[in-house]
């Protein structure tokens, strides 16, 4: 479980990139902090491992506040994925893996074996493991990024923008990828974004920040997307433009039993299933969803 | 051809003479610059003032500078030491510039992943960023060790030996073929150096060798859909 | 250092000027040989590098030749032609074209590839010649670069221009060698600052000259464009 306190981030030139922010974030969850650029979200998750240190406040992990815990230490027990990857372009893909065990004395013949094991896990074939980062592709670069993350097996693991930069159809496989790896691995997942979409798909919590770090709603993608508390965040999940009201579009009959669903503005949005006319009610799990309903940010990477 | 022959001695004495006089300053310029040219990017003033600072040293011609460093360290005309200490001068001016722009090319992504990844700022220095700069200070080193090897010459005129006696002595007896002899040799010499120094490179920066991937393999990832789907 | 105040004060002396071996003729003469050869290396070398940077041909073979050129000693260069033209000005002068071509052209053919190439294309895009491209756009956006390499180029040759005298050339060199001969430290002083001052005075006009030819609405096109900054140096605060 993490903690912030009170928290506020005022930068040397001024800028108050954080102001009173307290929240908790559950263990085992994926919490996802969402809003546009300069609303504070990267520096909230900058806290977490210290490379950001708070100018008042205090910030917990399972109890134990971290401006107590050395920073190098600190963050050598936390995974980080950042956008645009951040591995190293001078080590190979295997070494780029097993940086921090290396780092932290295991031998390299374990940290190595362990590195090949985590490609697997991450759904990248063992032959890149010699290959050096500027050799693989965006998508591929990114999965070597989290496989790094977790080379320590961490329990936390902090997830910055990871897919910001990668093209819409690679984005949506590396979030399911995501999905799949929480399921078998229980982190607790902090992850930043500014694509709503993505938080919705990925986060039990979402919170939706305002400029300095102002939580505008906290809650599960449901909660939020059932009652927005207010213009703004209507404005910001797009339910403001009828986006998220979908409607049966009675004119056009899409194949089989399925309907053929407008937002409020006209465009199509989707099928839904009508066995004999009458419209599905389901009950789904969320954690099984295996398609993504990105359309209207795809070209926004 | 046939004084070349019958100074074979002469020339390889005086090319180890000019050796002794071109490497320690090569590889002290590019020792001493690493500290300097991290320096110069930690702070926001400390880059303008180094950079300054190695160009006004670098504008301060050779010869004059041969001349006045025996005065400000108290050694003879015609000691090589002063040579050494003045080329050693003119390849931090040089080398300063390259450790600075190639320690500030580092790519800021790369930098904060290794911090997050819990890199000391000491570790991350050298295993990181100064690897990473690399390739810029390799190509300063190659510019400090021409341009050393061929001011090295210079110190002739002083009558500091080295192959740039060769030059001094043919004009003096009009021997045109050690004049040429001269050359070629300080030629090539800056040649083996040169390629010594690309080596060099090229086993301490393997990375720089591998092929770049050039296209995002997402097309290739929307044709396969394309088939599944 | 009382040596260093000797020299300072042979500067000075007022008996040192006027006259063939004065100062103030020494000083002039080692201009002239400098200015001389840098005109000729840049009526070569302007054009050239332009071509080449225009046209993209050749750069490869300018890298190399240019790379050659450095590793020739200026002193070897000076001797030989010396000894085959004679003893006086042509022999340094040559040498110190020699010297001064490399730098220039590197600025040269720079200048124009430091040009966006996007800026090129709209040019031809909007119906320009050539010609029309090469004079108002890339010259005018090259011009910083051409000029860092003059300001490399006259320092080398101000610098190096003091061999000139070992081949009986003339200018500042004569102090020193002179010195030399007859054991006169602070004569090789005096000739040795004199030069360093010059080559600061080259440096001080073209660090002027530099900032003057850049541009309005281009911004300071530094030499420096290796420095690449963060992708998202504004995370901090994003």
């Amino acid at each position: 479980m993490i903690e912030f306190r009170s928290v506020s981030k005022q930068f040397p030139d001024g800028t108050r990139a954080v102001d009173d922010f307290s929240i908790t974030i559950p263990s085992r969850k994926t919490t996802v902090f969402v809003g546009s650029s300069g609303c504070g979200k990267t520096t909230l998750l900058r806290m977490i491992n210290r490379m950001v240190d708070p100018s008042s406040g205090s910030i917990e992990i399972d109890g134990e506040n971290i401006s107590a815990v050395e920073p190098v230490h600190l963050r050598r027990g936390i995974g980080y994925v950042m956008q645009n990857s951040g591995l190293l372009p001078h080590r190979k893909v295997i070494d780029n893996v097993a940086t921090v065990p290396l780092l932290n004395g295991v031998p390299r013949k374990q940290a190595h074996a362990d590195a090949l094991d985590l490609l697997d896990r991450v759904g990248l074939d063992r032959s890149l493991a010699n290959r050096y980062p500027s050799q693989l592709s965006g998508g591929q670069q990114q999965r070597v990024g989290v496989a790094r993350g977790l080379a320590v097996n961490p329990n936390i693991l902090l997830m910055d923008e990871p897919f910001g930069a990668v093209d819409p159809i690679v984005r949506s496989d590396l979030q399911q990828e995501t999905i799949r790896l929480q399921r078998d691995l229980d982190k607790t997942v902090v992850f930043v974004t500014h694509d709503i979409d993505e938080a919705f798909l990925l986060g039990d919590q979402v919170v939706i920040l305002q400029k300095g770090a102002k939580i505008a709603q906290q809650g599960t993608p449901e909660e939020i997307l059932a009652n927005p508390v207010n213009d703004f965040v209507a404005s910001f999940i797009g339910a403001d433009r009828g986006k998220r009201r979908l409607t049966v579009d009675a004119n056009i009959a899409a194949s089989g039993d399925d309907l053929l669903l407008v937002d409020a503005g006209g465009y199509a949005a989707g099928v839904i299933s009508a066995p004999g006319g009458r419209l599905a009610v389901g009950n789904p799990s969320p954690k099984s969803r295996s398609i993504s309903n990105k359309t209207d940010q795809a070209g926004d990477a | 051809m046939k004084w070349i022959s019958n100074n074979l001695e002469l020339i390889g004495q005086l090319s180890l003479d000019h050796l002794a006089i071109a490497l320690p300053p090569i590889l002290l310029s590019f020792i001493l610059s690493i500290p300097i040219g991290w320096l110069a990017n930690r702070f926001a003033w400390s880059r303008g003032v180094l950079l300054t600072l190695s160009s006004l040293l670098y504008a301060i011609p050779s010869l004059p500078l041969f001349i006045v460093i025996p005065v400000v360290i108290g050694t003879g005309l015609r000691d090589p030491i002063n040579m050494t200490i003045a080329l050693t001068l003119y390849g931090i001016a040089l080398m300063v510039r390259s450790t600075a722009d190639g320690l500030a090319s580092v790519d800021g992504d790369v930098i904060q992943s290794a911090t997050a990844m819990g890199y000391s700022t000491w570790t991350r220095f050298w295993r990181v960023e100064l690897p990473l700069a690399g390739p810029v200070l390799l190509a300063g080193v190659r510019v400090v060790s021409v341009s050393t090897i061929s001011l090295t010459t210079v110190g002739a005129v002083l009558g500091i030996s080295s192959l740039g006696s060769l030059f001094t002595d043919g004009f003096q007896r009009s021997i045109t073929a050690e004049i040429y002899t001269g050359i070629v040799v300080t030629i090539v010499l800056a040649l083996i150096f040169d390629l010594v120094i690309v080596q060099l490179g090229r086993l301490l920066m393997p990375w720089t060798r591998a092929p770049r991937k050039t296209r995002d393999d997402s097309r290739g990832r929307l044709a396969e859909r394309e088939v599944t789907a | 250092m009382n040596i260093f105040f000797e020299g300072l004060a042979w500067v000075f002396d007022p008996a040192h000027y006027g006259g063939v071996d004065g100062i103030d003729t020494r000083i002039l003469e080692h201009l002239r040989i400098s200015l001389i050869s840098l005109l000729i290396a840049a009526v070569i070398a302007v054009p050239l590098g332009y071509f080449i940077g225009h046209t993209g041909r050749g750069r490869t073979l300018a890298v190399a030749v240019s790379g050659g050129v450095r590793a020739l000693p200026t002193l070897g260069l000076t001797i030989i032609l010396a000894l085959t033209l004679g003893i006086g000005l042509e022999a340094p002068i040559i040498a110190f074209v020699v010297l001064a071509i490399p730098s220039i052209l590197a600025g040269a053919y720079a200048g124009f590839e430091a040009v966006d190439r996007r800026t090129i294309d709209a040019a031809r895009a909007v119906g320009m010649t050539e010609w029309q491209i090469a004079g108002k756009v890339e010259i005018p956006l090259g011009l910083p670069l051409l000029m860092g390499g003059l300001r490399s180029a006259s320092l080398q040759v101000i610098a190096t221009a003091t061999l000139a005298d070992y081949v009986g050339g003339g200018g500042l060199g004569h102090f020193i060698f002179l010195g030399l001969q007859t054991n006169d430290y602070p004569q090789m002083l005096a000739g040795s600052i004199i030069v360093v001052a010059l080559a600061l005075l080259s440096e001080a006009i073209f660090s002027v000259l530099e900032r003057l030819v850049v541009p309005a609405g281009v911004k300071s096109r530094a030499p420096t464009t290796v420095r690449t900054k963060s992708s998202r140096s504004r995370a901090v605060v994003g």
